[in-house]
C-alpha cells in the first residue's frame, strides 16, 4: 500500500515540473491529497493509470470554496497627543486592531483513485479554478477515465466548473434551460416554486410577497400562483 | 476466461479514444428513427429515458437523460446536521435501505473515529446480507418480467422478499424507511425472538435459491434471449468506473468486502463469483450465486453473534462537531461500490456531502452495451444493470 507521498515523489520522479502539491487531511481518516496543476494534469492522470497502476476512477465530484473574508488581529504602535494635568505629551501607545483580508475563492474539483489490480486507495487529486466566475476551466480527465462523464456533467451542472476536454459537456440532472449552478454555496433559490394549494404561515407570506411582486412589474402569472 | 488481476491489463498502449462507445455507421443511405424510449416506459423502473436511434431493429447510438427524480439531496444534507441526513439516505436507493445507512454511518465514522461495538457490527453485517438477498431476488425478478415472463418468478422473489422485509419492520419499525443505523452503532438491539425468526427465514433461503436456479438457469427462452446479448468488456468495465455484480459479471475479481475488508467482512468465508462470457446471462447468474455467497455470510454471522451493547456508550450522535478535514468512506451495496465523501469545517453540518452512486456510474455504459443490439433487448439490457432511479438522480 504506498502512501500519497509516496505517489507524490514517483510523479515526480519521472515527470519533473509537474508542480504536484501536497494537501494534508488533519482529520482521523488521513486521506491526504495531491493537489493537480490544470495544465500537466491530463498527462500526470495517465501516468497514474499506466504506470502506476490506478485503473480505477471512483469518485468526481466538486466543492465550492466562497470569497471569504478572514479577520486577523494586528498589533501597531500609534503616536497619541494625551494631556495630562494640563500638559501636552506625546505617548507611543500599543493597539490591537483587527484587519480584514479577502481570500479569494474557488471551485475545486475531487477525485477519487484506486486500484483494481494492486487493491490499492483511496488516492485523492484536486484540481482549483482560478476563481468563480469567469476563469471555471479545468481539463477534462474522461479521455483518461470513462467513468468521470457523467459525474464531470453532474459537477458542470451543479457547480458550474467547465471541464475542456470533455465529449459530451450538457447538464445532466438539471434541465437544459436552467440557469444558475444549485450546489454553490451562494445560490439562492428563485421565488418561482410551487405554493402550497393551503398556504400557511412562512409559505403564505412568500406567496403574498411574490403576487405582489408580480403584479407591481406588470407580469402574466406564471402558472404556479394560483 | 477469467481476467486474472496484473497491472495494466486494462488500458496501457490503447489509443485515445478507446473507451469512447464504438460508433456504427448504418447501411446504406438509412433513414434513422429516433425513439425516446421513457420517462414513462414499464421497463424503466421509475422515470427514466433512453433517447435511442435505430436503424430498422439495430441500435446505432443510445443516450440516457437523468432527472427526472432530482431532488438536490446533497443541497439539503449541507443544510442539516449529520444525524438529520441519515432518514434521507433511506430514500436513495429505496429497495436497499439498510446498506446506504451502513455507508453513511460507515463514512462519519472515518471523519469521527468513532469505533462500533462487535454486536453492531454483526447486526450491520446481517442486515446488509439480507438486503443484498433481497435486492438480488427481486432484481432477477425485475429482468425476467422484462423478458417476458409475466408474474411467476417475479413474485416468487417479492414472496422471500417479503419475509424479509418483515424481518426489517420487526427491527426497525418499517419495512422499507428504516432510518436504523447510527454513528457508533445501531439504534436498537435485535431480541432473541427475532434472531431465531432471522434463523428461521435464512434457513429457508438455500430452498429458495434452489428453486430459482432450477426454474430459470436453464430456461431454453432465457437462454436465447441473453447469451451473448450485451457484452461488456473487462478493461471497458474498470475504465468506467462499473462496480458490483456487473464488474464481476464482467470477469474482474473485485468484491469491496474483500478488498477493504470493512466491517468485520474479513472474519467470514465466502467467495466472489465472477462471469466469463461477459453478457446479461452472466449478470443474472452473477446474483443468484451471490445470493448463495449472502445465505453462507449469514449463516456464519447468526451463528457467532456476540452479546454486548449495539451501540458504543460513549458515542455522540448528535450535536457533535467532527475537526476539519474529510474523508471517503465506500461498501459494498447490493448494486455497486455506495461511497460517501464528506468534508468538514468542524461545524454541526457537513461542509460538504457527496454521495458516490452505483447506479448512476453503472449506466455510463449503457450506450456501449447497446450499440449494435436489437431494440427489444436494449430493456433487457437495461434490465440486467439494476438501478434504482432515487439513487440514479438524488
Amino acid at each position: 500500500m504506498r502512501t500519497a507521498e509516496q505517489i507524490k515523489a514517483a510523479i515526480e520522479a519521472a515527470m519533473p515540473g509537474a508542480g504536484v502539491g501536497f494537501v494534508t487531511n488533519p482529520s482521523v481518516s488521513e486521506q491526504h491529497s495531491l493537489r493537480l496543476a490544470p495544465n500537466s494534469a491530463v498527462a500526470v492522470a495517465r501516468f497514474l493509470r499506466d504506470d502506476l497502476g490506478f485503473s480505477f476512477l471512483s469518485n468526481v465530484t466538486g466543492v465550492d470554496w466562497p470569497d471569504k473574508e478572514v479577520s486577523e488581529k494586528v498589533t501597531l504602535t500609534r503616536t497619541v497627543t494625551k494631556t495630562v494635568d494640563g500638559v501636552d505629551s506625546t505617548v507611543e501607545e500599543k493597539v490591537d486592531e483587527t484587519r480584514k483580508r479577502q481570500v479569494p475563492g474557488c471551485l475545486e474539483a475531487v477525485y477519487h483513485l484506486y486500484s483494481v489490480e494492486l487493491r490499492e486507495g483511496p488516492i485523492v487529486l484536486r484540481m482549483r479554478t482560478g476563481n468563480r466566475t469567469d476563469q471555471v476551466e479545468l481539463p477534462s480527465l474522461t479521455p483518461i477515465w470513462r467513468s468521470a462523464e457523467f459525474q464531470e456533467r453532474e459537477v458542470f451542472d451543479l457547480f458550474g466548473i467547465v471541464f475542456k476536454g470533455h465529449p459530451d459537456l450538457r447538464r445532466i440532472l438539471m434541465w437544459d434551460e436552467f440557469k444558475d449552478h444549485p450546489m454553490r454555496r451562494d445560490y439562492v433559490e428563485p421565488d418561482d416554486f410551487e405554493y402550497e394549494p393551503t398556504a400557511h404561515d412562512e409559505v403564505l407570506t412568500r406567496a403574498v410577497a411574490h403576487q405582489i411582486s408580480e403584479a407591481a412589474a406588470g407580469q402574466e402569472g406564471t402558472g404556479h400562483s394560483q | 476466461m477469467t481476467v486474472t488481476p496484473t497491472l495494466n491489463a486494462s488500458s496501457k498502449n490503447k489509443p485515445d479514444g478507446w473507451n469512447r462507445p464504438q460508433v456504427i455507421v448504418p447501411e446504406g443511405d438509412a433513414d434513422l428513427l429516433e425513439v425516446a424510449m421513457g420517462p414513462h416506459h414499464p421497463s424503466t423502473h421509475g422515470v427514466f429515458r433512453m433517447d435511442v436511434a435505430l436503424d430498422g431493429e439495430r441500435v446505432i447510438r443510445l443516450k440516457p437523460v437523468f432527472g427526472y427524480l432530482h431532488r438536490n439531496h446533497e443541497k439539503l444534507a449541507e443544510g442539516m446536521s449529520y444525524l438529520a441526513s441519515m432518514p434521507f439516505t433511506d430514500r436513495l436507493d429505496y429497495i436497499c435501505p439498510l446498506t446506504n445507512n451502513w455507508a453513511y454511518a460507515l463514512a462519519v465514522e472515518k471523519l469521527t473515529g468513532q469505533a462500533v461495538p462487535e454486536r453492531a457490527e454483526y447486526l450491520r453485517v446481517i442486515l446488509g446480507e439480507l438486503t443484498r438477498v433481497q435486492n438480488h431476488a427481486s432484481s432477477i425478478g425485475f429482468l425476467i418480467q422484462e423478458m417476458g415472463a409475466s408474474g411467476t418468478p417475479l413474485m416468487y422473489a417479492f414472496r422471500e422478499r417479503e419475509k424479509i422485509l418483515d424481518l426489517f419492520e420487526a427491527l426497525t419499525g418499517a419495512r422499507m424507511m428504516v432510518n436504523y443505523m447510527r454513528f457508533g452503532g445501531c439504534r436498537v438491539d435485535a431480541s432473541p425472538a427475532w434472531l431465531d425468526a432471522t434463523r428461521k427465514v435464512v434457513e429457508g433461503l438455500p430452498g429458495f435459491s434452489e428453486e430459482m436456479e432450477r426454474l430459470l438457469c436453464s430456461n431454453e427462452i432465457l437462454m436465447a434471449r441473453t447469451q451473448g446479448v450485451g457484452i461488456l468488456r473487462p478493461e471497458l468495465a474498470i475504465n468506467a468506473g462499473v462496480t458490483g455484480p456487473m464488474l464481476r459479471a464482467s470477469g474482474v475479481d473485485y468484491d469491496i468486502r474483500k478488498v477493504d475488508g470493512y466491517g468485520i467482512y474479513n472474519r467470514f468465508n465466502f467467495r466472489v463469483p465472477v462471469g466469463d462470457h461477459w453478457d446479461v446471462y452472466d449478470r443474472f447468474m452473477i446474483r443468484l450465486l451471490e445470493i448463495r455467497e449472502s445465505i453462507k455470510i449469514l449463516e456464519q454471522a447468526l451463528k457467532d453473534i456476540p452479546g454486548g451493547p449495539v451501540m458504543d456508550p460513549k458515542a455522540k450522535i448528535r450535536g457533535f462537531r467532527p475537526k476539519p478535514g474529510e474523508a471517503y468512506g465506500r461498501i459494498e451495496a447490493p448494486k455497486g461500490e455506495l461511497g460517501f465523501y464528506l468534508i468538514s469545517d468542524g461545524g454541526p453540518n457537513p461542509y460538504r456531502y457527496r454521495i458516490r452512486p452505483p447506479s448512476l456510474i453503472n449506466l455510463t455504459v449503457l450506450e456501449d452495451m447497446a450499440i449494435g443490439q436489437n431494440v427489444a433487448d436494449v430493456v433487457l439490457i437495461f434490465g440486467s444493470v439494476d438501478i434504482v432511479l432515487g439513487e440514479v438522480d438524488r
